[in-house]
Parts: C-alpha cells; structure tokens; sequence
C-alpha cells in the first residue's frame, strides 16, 4: 500500500510533511493531570443553613403566649438557660422535641391547633410556637454552633418519626410535596432574637 | 511429541499490551478533573477550625456563595491576635461588609441575586459578640440567607 503510494506521487514525499510523533502525548496528558489533581479540592462547603429576619425599623409588638415561646439562653460561661432552668447541652435535644410536639398537650407547653392535610386528615400541631435564642457576646462560636445543631436535630427527628408513621420513610426519601406536608406539621420556626445591646 | 510441546509454549508467550489506548484514558480523567476542580479562591489569613455538627446540609451552587472568614491572624507576629473578619484577601471592618456585598451581588445574574448565600467560616474559639456584629451588617444589607460553616461530627462528643 505504501510503496504503491510512494510510486505515484513520488518526487512529492520528500517535500511533505511526515506524521508527528505522537508518543508524547501521554506524558503531557499526564502532566496537566496532575497538575489538576494537586490543585483541585474536592471538599463541599458543609454547614447549618439558616434565613436571618428582615431588618425593620420598628418591629411590630410580638403577641405571643408565654407557653408558646421556648428561650434559650447561652451565658458568657456557655452554659444553657432553658425556659429559666439551667440545662446541660446533651438534655436540649429531647426538651426541645418535648417543647415542639407538645404530644400530651400540656398547658404549659405551645398551644395546638388541628389543621387538615392532604392524604392524611386531620392533625394537631404547635403552629404557633417559638424557639427565641439568645447569646451573650462572650458566647463561644462551638456552643452557639452545637445549640444550633441540637435544635435542628429535634426538629429533624421529629420529622423523620412523623414520615416513617405516616409514609413508612424517613424524611429525606420523601418527595417534595411529602416533605411540605411534613414540615407544616412541624414548621422551624427558630428566632435569633435581636442582639442584646446593653449587655456586653 | 516433544517437538509439539515447544510449539505449544512458543503460541502462549505474552504479547505486550498495547498502550496506544493510554493517551485516551488520560485525557478522559484530564477532562474529569479540569471540568470538576474549582480554583481556590482565596488565601486564609485567619486560622480557622471549624466547629463540629451532625445536621448538616450542602450547599449547592457554590457561584452563588460569598464567603465571610472570621478568626485570628496565622501570623500573629505581623497582625496581632485579635480575632478579625476577613473579605476577599484582606482584613476587613464590620462596616465593610455592606460594600462587600453589594460587590459580590455585582457579579451574580440579576435572576440569582435573590439566592446568594453567605457562608460564615468562623473559628469555633471566637467570641459570638464579633458574630452578632456581622449577622446585623448582613441583615441590614439583606443578605438573610446564611451558612454556619461546618465539619461533620458531633459536637457532643469532640471538645
């Protein structure tokens, strides 16, 4: 085959061009490789997301019963006042849950009111309640964190309970419209109260 | 008979393997990491440990992410050790952060704007007072979506 082309067009193969080498394509191929390895960082940005409220000039006059509010305090010491009681962090978890479900509709805990979903009928929910959270200056950012965390995980295991006895499947497996309905039942309604300004 | 088995064995000797594939598989991993890295953007002055959590989320579209570092100076000798904010490459004011994002919203899509996230990376060690300062300057340039930035573990058990 070459030699047949080497026939015809012969006083021309002298003058072309001849293929080029292309066994060191590997090597650079390898070389931008690891140059991309070395560079790039796999890591996503992980964390607690949270919405802060509208700043206002004047904030409306809160009308909430005292049984609907939950206060968390963190001293400067980092330690935990919940609705006046010290608290250690490793019991907020389950008062905070006790706090949101109100399951034997105590007087004292958050008032429920029935709403009607769809699919499962009538439910009786604390729509109403509040979780005021409120730190000190001195507060350590770990604590602050770890509340934050402990919140989120009642209101997380309380929904996962809610979809496994009505869906037979934890929360993060349900469609979004299953998850609506689960998060009207128990809604997040945590509130970074407004810095205290005197207190340093 | 003998002369049969010689045969034999010359028929099994092992070829070389071709490696004229091998360019193709490089350059599909090249691909892979040259779509998928992203170049780090900017250079840590403060030093920062993350505090731990477990209910953690990802954050999705990180264009759309604008980044606050809160911690002290790596190099003490030169900044002090006083716990400072730092945007883009430098240490920064609370009164800065309006100006900071409204340049971050500058580069976003007018369509995206409304859903930049802003993600504290603080030190775990830091005072919340520093925190609550920049939290205010974040409300009050309506930046209300926020990310406390953290590891995964339980912040139970890790201190």
């Amino acid at each position: 085959m070459y030699n047949s082309f080497k026939n015809v067009t012969g006083s021309l193969s002298r003058g072309s061009a001849g293929e080029i080498n292309a066994g060191s394509m590997a090597d650079i191929a390898f070389l931008l490789l690891i140059f991309f390895l070395v560079t790039t960082t796999m890591s996503t940005d992980l964390g607690i997301l949270r919405k802060l409220p509208q700043m206002t000039t004047d904030p409306a006059p809160v009308t909430l019963h005292k049984r609907d509010i939950m206060e968390v305090w963190i001293n400067r010491d980092n330690q935990l006042m919940v609705r006046g009681e010290l608290l250690p962090l490793n019991q907020l978890r389950g008062k905070a849950k006790e706090f949101i479900s109100n399951a034997e509709n105590l007087a004292n805990l958050p008032k429920k009111e029935t709403i009607v979903l769809k699919g499962i009928g009538s439910v009786d929910v604390t729509s109403n309640h509040l979780i005021s959270l409120q730190s000190d200056r001195g507060t350590s950012y770990n604590t602050y964190v770890a509340v934050q965390n402990e919140l989120t995980a009642a209101y997380n295991e309380l929904r996962d309970e809610f979809s496994n006895r009505n869906y037979r499947n934890s929360f993060n497996d349900l469609s979004k419209e299953k998850q609506d309905i689960v998060s009207e039942v128990y809604p997040m309604r945590i509130s970074e109260a407004e810095p205290n300004l005197t207190g340093e | 008979m003998a002369g049969g088995r010689f045969k034999k064995k010359g028929k099994n000797k092992i070829q070389a393997i071709s490696t004229a594939s091998l360019p193709d598989i490089v350059f599909m991993l090249l691909f892979f990491f040259m779509v998928t890295t992203v170049m780090k953007q900017d250079d840590l002055k403060v030093s920062i440990h993350a505090p731990k959590a477990t209910e953690v989320k990802k954050l999705e579209n990180k264009s759309l992410v604008s980044y606050i570092y809160i911690g002290k100076p790596t190099q003490t000798r030169i900044y002090g050790d006083v716990t400072q904010i730092q945007l883009n490459d430098a240490f920064a004011d609370p009164d800065q952060i309006r100006e900071f994002i409204a340049a971050e919203r500058e580069t976003m899509d007018e369509a995206d704007q409304s859903k930049m996230t802003v993600s504290l990376k603080v030190d775990g060690k830091t005072e919340m007072g520093i925190v609550t300062d920049v939290k205010q300057q974040l409300r009050r340039a309506s930046a209300l979506k926020i990310n406390y930035s953290t590891l995964k573990g339980d912040p139970l058990g890790g201190r």
